[in-house]
């Protein structure tokens, strides 16, 4: 009997820790944030793009765009894909296919994300410094914007159509038979039923992408270029939040307001990741109970 | 009003057919894109990496004037990421297995304890690595640790938590109720039942989600950035700086010599190699242990 109460005691107390970290990890950063914002206000801080440390000007504006339109890009080059490839896996694909794609979408997920850097290093930047920025007429070291989304793009593929795949599946066979009786084409059997029916849970699965490409850091880092400006086109570079903490957060601890701004960038990042984190899953956990 | 119907009546059969093989060819065309892009990445890291990919890169250490391009290989990070993933992942499975048994057994699925518990591992889950390395560098300082091998393994038990907790609940939550029945019919408590017949069931998730947790850890750089630090040893205490496999690619492809740069692209193949190893056992672990599961 004792063993069991043991056990039970342990659990009990060990359960509290992922809340206790939750709450650690929040307060922590806000603590740390907070100087900087009571001498400061907040949208000075946000809103203000002059990012000079040395002269004790901290305006995050350059660092949020960058991050917003590295996202945006790469949201926008992934969704498409992966809806499509979901679609065309549960819907039209022969047992066969799905069971080989599998180790593949596990694979892709499993990349480490320097892997990716590098991969985006050795092609997409020479591809679009040499390729694309001169067929659009303009120049480009191919450190930029579009290079990070390319490689972000990839990366969050799996999120995505894993996802959407599980979407997929729960979508009753009744109703796409009932369709199939009536004469629907195939393509109308998901155009008109499976898409209808499934896509809440699709936007949903999408969010949760998007969510898991604002926080990816070192595949950006390498390829975004890293210059914390105002970026005025795709092919410029640009200076995210997650590559703003990697190249400076070890080595902050001289200067004080400094140590605050970057522990502010911590916080909106992680405050930015954990809102569409989790309106997604609370959104695809409703979708579930209601189709169970 | 015209009504919309399922089947457009204004098209004929060959219209729509058009349609689903138009869209048909764009689903075949994105299924490909996915394919070819792994296939891509692997063939371009293995390819560059052929003229450095010698046995001393895996079999010594850096030698003097190694990052000049001379020689030297990288089997302290190969040792240091072992190190750091099996501390890790110890730490956090020891952390995840009680909270996951007692989410499972004592508290009922609806309570709000459960409910609060599951809520802050989807928390977790969402934080970047990169935040986790932020908080485990503010960590070490305020205990006055330098970047180490133990405020590394910390960093990563922690970004391993959720990923591990989570996989672990839901292999759990699958085993049948009427299992667990059965057992207290015979007069087992809840630790009996939970020891002898959950675990066993689960057995085979378990295994896979400790190897998905280590995949990720091993990979993982931004984690480490500012807490493991990095060395050209071979670490054999605690309170030392590991190098790490991920963070040695980002050095030496950052490096100016192209000797070095081809080093990156080899230390990326060994650490692609290691990733799919751990993908491949978990694969044919879970296949061999579903075997003797009862459904």
């Amino acid at each position: 009997m004792p063993r069991e109460k043991v056990a039970r005691s342990l659990g009990a107390t060990l359960s509290f820790f992922p809340m206790f970290l939750t709450a650690a990890i929040l307060l922590v950063l806000l603590l740390k944030a907070l100087p900087l914002i009571s001498l400061k206000s907040l949208p000075a801080l946000l809103f203000s793009s002059a990012w000079q440390p040395v002269k004790g000007k901290y305006g995050l504006w350059p660092f949020i765009l960058g991050t917003f339109w590295v996202t945006m890009t790469a949201f926008i080059l992934a969704v498409p894909v992966s809806i499509l490839t979901s679609i065309y896996l549960s819907e039209y694909a022969p047992g066969r296919l799905k069971k080989v794609f599998r180790p593949i979408l596990d694979l892709l997920a499993g990349l480490p994300s320097v892997i990716y850097g590098m991969w985006g290093v050795l092609l997409i930047v020479p591809f679009i410094g040499k390729c694309l920025a001169p067929l659009f007429g303009t120049y480009s070291s191919g450190y930029s914007i579009l290079a990070a989304g390319f490689v972000l793009a990839v990366m969050i593929l799996p999120t995505i159509i894993n996802v959407c795949l599980e979407v997929l599946n729960s979508v009753p066979l009744a109703l796409k038979e009932a369709a199939l009786a009536l004469g629907a084409t195939r393509f109308e059997v998901v155009r008109y039923v499976v898409l209808k029916k499934s896509s809440p849970g699709i936007a949903a699965a999408c969010v949760l992408g998007l969510s898991r490409a604002f926080g990816e850091t070192i595949a950006v880092l390498m390829v975004v270029g890293n210059v914390a400006q105002i970026p005025d086109s795709l092919f410029s570079p640009a200076y995210p939040l997650p590559a703003l903490l990697a190249n400076n957060y070890g080595e902050m601890m001289s200067i004080p307001g400094y140590e605050s701004a970057l522990n502010l960038a911590a916080l909106l990042l992680l405050l930015i990741v954990l809102s569409f984190s989790l309106l997604a899953r609370w959104y695809l956990t409703r979708i579930t109970r209601r189709a169970e | 009003m015209k009504e919309k119907t399922l089947i457009n009546p204004g098209l004929n059969l060959k219209k729509r057919k058009r349609i689903e093989a138009f869209f048909k060819v764009l689903m075949l065309i994105s299924t490909a894109i996915i394919v070819l892009s792994l296939v891509i990445i692997l063939v371009s890291i293995l390819w560059k990496s052929l003229p450095a990919l010698k046995l001393s890169m895996i079999t010594r250490t850096p030698g003097g004037g190694y990052y000049l391009g001379q020689e030297g290989g990288i089997l302290n990070s190969i040792i240091g990421s072992i190190q750091l993933i099996l501390g890790a992942t110890v730490i956090a499975f020891l952390i995840a297995l009680p909270v996951v048994i007692y989410l499972n057994t004592y508290l009922k699925k609806s309570s709000f304890l459960a409910e609060a518990i599951r809520f802050s591992l989807e928390v977790l889950w969402g934080v970047p690595s990169i935040v986790y390395g932020a908080v485990g560098f503010l960590f070490m300082l305020s205990f006055r640790l330098r970047a180490s091998l133990l405020a590394g393994i910390i960093t990563v038990a922690l970004l391993e938590l959720p990923i591990l907790s989570r996989a672990m609940d839901e292999t759990i939550r699958l085993v049948p109720e009427e299992l667990k029945e059965a057992t207290y019919s015979l007069g087992a408590n809840r630790w009996q039942t939970t020891i002898r017949v959950v675990l066993r069931q689960a057995f085979p998730g378990l295994v896979t989600a400790v190897l998905i947790a280590m995949g990720r850890g091993l990979g993982d750089a931004a984690s480490v950035l500012f807490t493991a630090g990095f060395t050209d040893r071979i670490t054999t205490s605690l309170l030392q700086p590991v190098a790490t496999l991920p963070l040695a690619i980002f050095f030496q492809l950052n490096s100016p010599f192209p000797a070095v740069q081809q080093r990156a692209y080899a230390s990326a193949a060994v650490l692609t190699l290691l990733i799919l190893f751990i993908s491949l056992i978990t694969r044919s672990l879970s296949r061999t242990f579903s075997r003797h599961k009862i459904h």
